[in-house]
């Protein structure tokens, strides 16, 4: 074990012409390289890790290989092994599905703990901080962990004006709905919990329920703060349900399915061998829909620029402001798990899956291409967020009903037009 | 406690208790909300958690040790506190400020006026809810706080400015270091236009809220920016030039509307301008004419003992008209010393112009007008 030598701070220089303290030199000063960042050591030694990062995870991906078409024999060998033991079908039929489901539990728990520690590198870089340094050795990776552990170990407060059983309940009923979401939703190409032919209308009625939650978090708390912010996030995730659904039905239209992998999978293929035939790239109908979706999934998971319901300036945390502890960090989870959900969902529908962008990139298995997709994805999320500020709840809901609402229709006969176009 | 919820549904108004505890107010100001659903029908500002009794406290101290109280009146803007009230002082006992302690005077109070239209600035934009900008604010704060701990030794709390002129001169190295700040500094104006000035979503939520036309701004006593947004080009420093304003070159940002966006970019503009007076400052200094080390007045002892009488000083502070009135009675203590604090005048307004409003509003309306609770509370 080496002991760190600790470097001591530059002194203040003491001033002998007026006897004050002069502060060491340009410690927190920018100085002329602070205009062009690359002339910087640590911005040349961050950006060869970061390519290192990437080149590795693509070979690591390579040396991987597709995981979904995998499974499926795998499944079959167990399978055939356990009914030569003697193990009746019913027993092996449960034990996969609880297998599955908690793969499936796994989804939303290591999102939340990735995604939030990327949310904070990614403000604090866009804010001219580090953030997490300590924890974890690199870039303070385990900071979400620890703070985790903080969480669970903290004292569970219940307001005396709250409803207890509905305070209780509130997160439950927000998780639930979070977890059981990404059941349809493909990671890649046969990498799918369960490939459900009505995948899309599941996964917008499973993730609508999670409205309820938060009604009952902003009623239950017995804060006028909390059902300020429950009734906005009633109003403004309602609302915003509907372009949301619309803006997919050109896609449904398209691909002539509702099955999520299905979806992914009619994207494959190249127009001139170059543009891909995802569904962003269809003149018009794409685009208008991709940024219906993009805006509508915002506001449904209650980020800036929507971030309304738990508006911190106005109603100090909203719906949220009386939970401590794991009860709060379920409502954390939540709020990662429907990003991730969102980002999936855009990289199924509009970005083609798992497919590659360019034919000659198509060594990388494709659940590389659909998770490199919805980090992307999920970047933008954060770049909104802390680059905009927050819309009023009336302007919300006039830009939804007035403009997002019109247009996602208006695009779903534009798409209608461009199928009978196509055909 | 659980039976005295009602389960019955009502329709009726809500009353919410906007802070003293809340992100939003700046400090421990209470605003009495009446709201129906999220529109407000009645506000009432309820100021005085802050109250220390300065006015009083005044009265049991030397003119020389009553100077670190005005510090802490408006903490944001520490050095126009002190010159306010050394001028008032200086006014009662007869004492001329010599020319370069005038351009120091004038130099630390612009750069304060910078530092704080950034809090208000980044507390502005916190408020709706953008947080990036906060963190840029701060960053360019920093430097300033970092020149006058080199100057003083104090960052929030100077007493810098002293009767009869100031405590010290430009030490070695201060001067390369403000003009580094300033050439920092003036294309970041352009940055904060760019990600928050002219955002359609920020533009949404101040353009036409919590207008005051020039008429109310003048009877409700506003100044500063607040007043200058509404119409009145009415600016301190150049109705009745203090210091060594009226040698220096400096455009005051005058706007009609008398919106929050208006405020809020008035300061922003006045930032600008107060770059320049910077400049012309530091210009100044580095003239042959201005001997360095002469920074006090000839003459003034250490324990001031003003002839019986009554002076009124007043500057522009960072936050509108900065007024100190002094009544001596011919002995150490002043007898009386009343203190007119812009934010004071300036929250008595928000019971006005918040009816109506959305909650969402209540929040933009309260975080353009820039008060300072140490000032409003006293």
């Amino acid at each position: 074990m080496t002991t760190e030598t600790i470097q001591p701070l530059s002194e203040p220089v003491f001033n002998h012409a007026n006897g004050r303290l002069l502060m060491p030199d340009n410690r927190y000063w920018p100085s002329r390289k602070w205009e062009s960042p690359w002339s910087l050591p640590a911005y040349r030694s961050g950006a060869a890790v970061l390519a290192g990062l990437l080149s590795g995870a693509a070979a690591a991906a390579w040396l991987v290989g597709e995981l979904g078409p995998r499974v499926t024999p795998l499944y079959y060998a167990a399978g055939h092994y356990a009914l030569s033991l003697g193990v009746p079908a019913f027993l092996i039929k449960i034990v996969w599905t609880v297998i599955k489901a908690a793969l499936l539990l796994a989804v939303p728990l290591v999102n939340a703990l990735f995604a939030v520690w990327w949310e904070r590198k990614i403000s604090a870089h866009i804010q001219s901080r580090l953030g997490p340094m300590y924890v974890g050795r690199f870039q303070g990776c385990l900071q979400t962990v620890a703070d985790g552990i903080k969480l669970f170990l903290k004292e569970d407060i219940v307001p005396d004006s709250a409803d207890r059983l509905v305070h209780l309940l509130a997160p439950v009923v927000v998780v639930i709905p979070a977890i059981m979401v990404f059941a349809p939703v493909p990671f890649g190409r046969e990498l799918i919990f369960a490939d459900l032919d009505i995948g899309t209308v599941y996964v917008f009625a499973v993730g609508g329920v999670s409205v309820m939650g938060v009604i009952m978090a902003g009623w239950a708390s017995g804060n006028k703060f909390s059902l300020l912010g429950g009734l906005r996030a009633a109003a403004q995730l309602v609302s915003y349900e509907l372009p949301r659904t619309f803006a997919v039905i050109p896609v449904v239209m398209l691909a002539g399915t509702l099955n999520i992998s299905a979806i992914a999978g009619f994207q494959a293929g190249y127009w001139g061998g170059l543009l891909p035939r995802w569904f962003i790239f269809y003149p018009v109908v794409g685009q208008v829909a991709f940024i219906v979706f993009l805006i509508a999934s915002v506001a449904e998971t209650n980020r800036v620029p929507f971030d309304i319901p738990e508006a911190e300036s106005e109603l100090v945390a909203g719906f949220n402001t009386e939970y401590s502890g794991m009860k709060f960090a379920l409502f954390f989870l939540s709020e990662f798990a429907y990003v991730l959900l969102s980002c999936l969902l855009m990289a199924a529908f509009f970005f083609g899956g798992g497919e590659p962008p360019l034919p000659l990139l198509g060594f990388l298995p494709s659940w590389a291409w659909f998770l490199a997709k919805t980090l992307t994805l999920m970047f933008c999320f954060l770049w909104f967020r802390w680059t905009f500020p927050r819309f009023r709840v009336d302007r919300l809901m006039d830009f939804n009903w007035k403009f997002l609402l019109p247009v996602s229709l208006l695009n779903i006969a534009a798409a209608g037009v461009l199928i009978w176009f196509i055909s | 406690m659980t039976d005295t919820i009602s389960t019955a549904l009502k329709t009726g108004q809500m009353f919410i208790n906007f802070g003293p505890q809340h992100p939003s107010t700046h400090g421990v100001l209470r605003i009495a909300l009446t709201v129906e659903g999220e529109v407000v029908v009645k506000a009432d500002p309820d100021v005085g958690y802050l109250h220390r009794g300065m006015e009083k406290l005044f009265e049991a101290r030397t003119y020389s040790q009553a100077l670190i109280l005005t510090d802490r009146l408006d903490y944001v803007s520490a050095m126009s506190n002190n010159l306010a009230y050394c001028l008032a002082v200086e006014r009662l006992a007869g004492i001329q400020a010599p020319l370069r302690a005038q351009y120091l005077r004038v130099l630390t109070a612009e750069l304060n006026r910078i530092a704080s239209h950034l809090v208000f600035f980044g507390t502005f934009s916190v408020d709706m809810g953008a947080f990036t900008p906060f963190l840029y604010a701060f960053r360019e704060r920093e430097m300033i706080l970092d020149l006058f701990e080199m100057l003083c030794g104090g960052r929030l709390l100077y007493s810098y400015i002293r009767v009869g002129g100031v405590n010290a001169d430009l030490p070695a190295g201060w001067t390369e270091k403000c003009r580094e700040f300033i050439t920092f500094f003036k294309p970041r104006l352009k940055d904060y236009d760019t990600l928050l000035s002219f955002n359609p979503i920020f533009r949404d939520r101040t353009v036409n809220v919590g207008r005051i036309s020039a008429s109310q701004a003048i009877s409700w006593g506003l100044s500063g920016p607040n007043l200058r947004a509404s119409g009145p080009d009415y600016d301190v420093r150049k109705a009745e030039p203090y210091c060594v304003y009226d040698k220096l070159d400096f455009k005051v940002p005058v706007a009609q509307a008398g919106d929050c966006w208006n405020r809020y970019y008035c300061r922003m503009l006045e930032m600008g301008q107060s770059v320049e007076i910077a400049l012309q400052c530091l210009d100044a200094l580095a003239a042959a004419d201005l001997v360095p080390g002469e920074i006090m007045a000839k003459g003034v002892p250490k324990m001031l003992k003003p002839p019986a009488g009554a002076a009124y000083a007043h500057i522009e502070a960072s936050r509108g008209d900065l007024g100190f009135y002094a009544v001596a009675d011919g002995s150490l203590n002043p007898y009386r010393m009343h203190v007119r604090g812009p934010s004071f005048l300036n929250v008595a307004i928000l019971q006005e112009i918040l009816t109506g409003c959305k909650i969402a509003d209540v929040v933009a309306v309260l975080g353009s007008l820039d008060i300072v609770l140490g000032e409003v509370d006293r």
